[in-house]
């Protein structure tokens, strides 16, 4: 079999833009979404059905749905509905940090429910309030637990960006469907792609690993 | 004088077991009251009513006067008031001893980090653990852990104390180190209610002693009273079951 390296060096520069592009599309959506997901994953635990049950009903929706739809809705509907005209870039950061919202939420709430419950009340019973608690005493805690769970997530956050390609956000999946049809050529593309994804997965994990035991 | 804490026909169940039944108890100023019974009494349930970690269904508890009732109290405010010192410690893992101490302080009385500090240091002191001011939690034996606690809550500088076996978690050889630390605080004159089933301090410490069986208060009385005179079957079957009793019949007060 024959492996063209040359249109690889050819596309090298536009690949090694769109996987900027990923790691930035990845970075801003695992920040919004974990924000998003604090807020609902409290919003689940909350006493009042009314709060509950509008956040179970969001977890629900983007884990029960593909990731594919979620991305055309907000393409297709949600972008264009709020700003007028729709962008690529932008739906792709608000659909995947809609999606992972989802899921850190649920990380969230595992992680603070994981907590005995004296940490809670001895943080009561010194006074302090709900929010004090929470902040002082059980995020911080929690957030260790968290950590290989969100990490995980983060890696599947990476390689699910692969999907916002079918709304031409130019990230490196963009460029290597556009390298495969110039070139008509199937391996090339895909197995760099693939390369790219894996030193930037696997990085990220190795990065958690050194931050999992720094914090231990 | 009004007592700090009047607890007026409390009642606590959890789901269709009732816990707790019609509960009454005054205590006043500098008083150290001791609850003994049986495990599953309800000792722990009603210590954590009284600070409102648990909801009674029925009755009231007056804390100075003010109802933890009333829908307009701040819980925590009344909580910031009594300290309570749990059978596991619950020391915070991820923060230093001195932190585990000055936080409530620094972020629930709003006291300056320095003034917050130096009461962590002097109390830290008290306890006999000044040398363990920068070490985490986990390096700490049960002893040490439970003297860290007790300044922890004595840091908010409560008006009472409230004990909940605090003792019962640790190595023999450590128990003598807390109840030393809860002798000073008695003789300071520390408004204290201990739950414990360490009988000689009970006798020692306590101005009342309280005992507890199936959520009742069976009999309350002096020290003398509980433990030479005890009145009702249930109260001497707990004493000589503990060998508390039989110790005494056998050896240092004969009748
Ligand atoms: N959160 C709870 N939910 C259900 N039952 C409880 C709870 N806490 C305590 N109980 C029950 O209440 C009873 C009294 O418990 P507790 O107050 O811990 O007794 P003690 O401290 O005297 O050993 C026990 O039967 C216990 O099983
Ligand atoms: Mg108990």
């Amino acid at each position: 079999m024959d492996f063209r390296l040359d249109i690889i060096i050819d596309y090298l520069p536009l690949i090694l833009k769109g996987a900027m592009l990923t790691i930035g599309i990845s970075l801003l959506s695992i920040i919004l979404g974990s924000i998003l997901g604090l807020v609902i994953g409290f919003g689940k635990m909350s006493s009042k059905m009314i709060v509950r049950w509008p956040m179970s009903a969001y977890i629900n929706f983007f884990r029960g749905t593909p990731l594919y739809v979620q991305i055309l809705m907000v393409h297709f509907g949600l972008i264009p509905l709020v700003l007028g005209r729709t962008d690529p870039i932008t739906a792709a950061i608000i659909a995947l940090s809609l999606n992972s919202a989802a899921y850190t939420a649920e990380i969230f709430r595992a992680g603070i429910q994981s907590m005995s419950a004296g940490q809670l009340e001895a943080a009561y019973s010194l006074g302090m309030s709900h929010r004090q608690a929470m902040q002082f005493i059980i995020l911080p805690q929690a957030i260790k637990r968290m950590i290989p769970a969100f990490g995980n997530e983060f890696i599947v956050l990476v390689k699910d960006s692969s999907l916002v390609a079918i709304i031409a956000a130019p990230e490196i999946m963009y460029w290597s469907n556009g390298m495969s049809g110039q070139y008509s050529r199937i391996w090339e593309p895909y197995l760099f792609a693939s390369l790219i994804y894996f030193i930037l997965t696997y990085s990220l994990s190795k990065l958690l690993n050194v931050l999992e035991r720094k914090l231990a | 004088m009004d007592p700090m804490i009047e607890v007026i026909d409390l009642n606590k169940s959890f789901g269709s077991q009732t816990v707790l039944k019609q509960i009454n108890l005054k205590v006043y100023n500098q008083e150290v009251v001791v609850i003994i019974g049986p495990s599953g009494s309800g000792k722990s349930t009603f210590l954590r009513c009284l600070n409102l970690l648990e909801q009674p269904q029925g009755g009231t508890i007056l804390i100075e006067g003010q109802s933890l009732m009333d829908p307009n109290i701040k819980i925590s405010n009344i909580r910031a008031e009594v300290g309570l010192v749990f059978q596991q410690f619950n020391l915070f893992p991820h923060m230093k001893v001195i932190d585990n101490i000055t936080i409530a302080p620094i972020q629930v009385r709003k006291w300056p980090v320095e003034k917050a500090r130096s009461k962590a240091v002097e109390l830290l002191a008290k306890v006999g653990l000044s040398e363990k001011a920068d070490v985490y939690p986990d390096s700490l034996s049960g002893g040490q852990a439970q003297r860290v606690a007790i300044a922890r809550a004595l840091a908010m500088e409560p008006k009472i104390m409230l004990f909940d076996e605090p003792t019962s978690a640790l190595d023999p050889e450590m128990v003598g180190e807390v109840l030393a630390v809860m002798k000073d605080l008695a003789k300071e004159g520390m408004t204290m209610v201990i739950v414990t089933h360490e009988m000689d301090f009970a006798r020692e410490v306590g101005d009342r002693v309280l005992f507890m069986e199936q959520g009742i208060i069976v009999e309350e009385g002096t020290p003398e009273e509980i433990f030479e005179r005890p009145i009702h079957e249930r109260t001497k079957s707990f004493l000589s079951s503990r060998n508390g009793y039989a110790f005494l019949l056998q050896g240092r007060h004969p009748f």
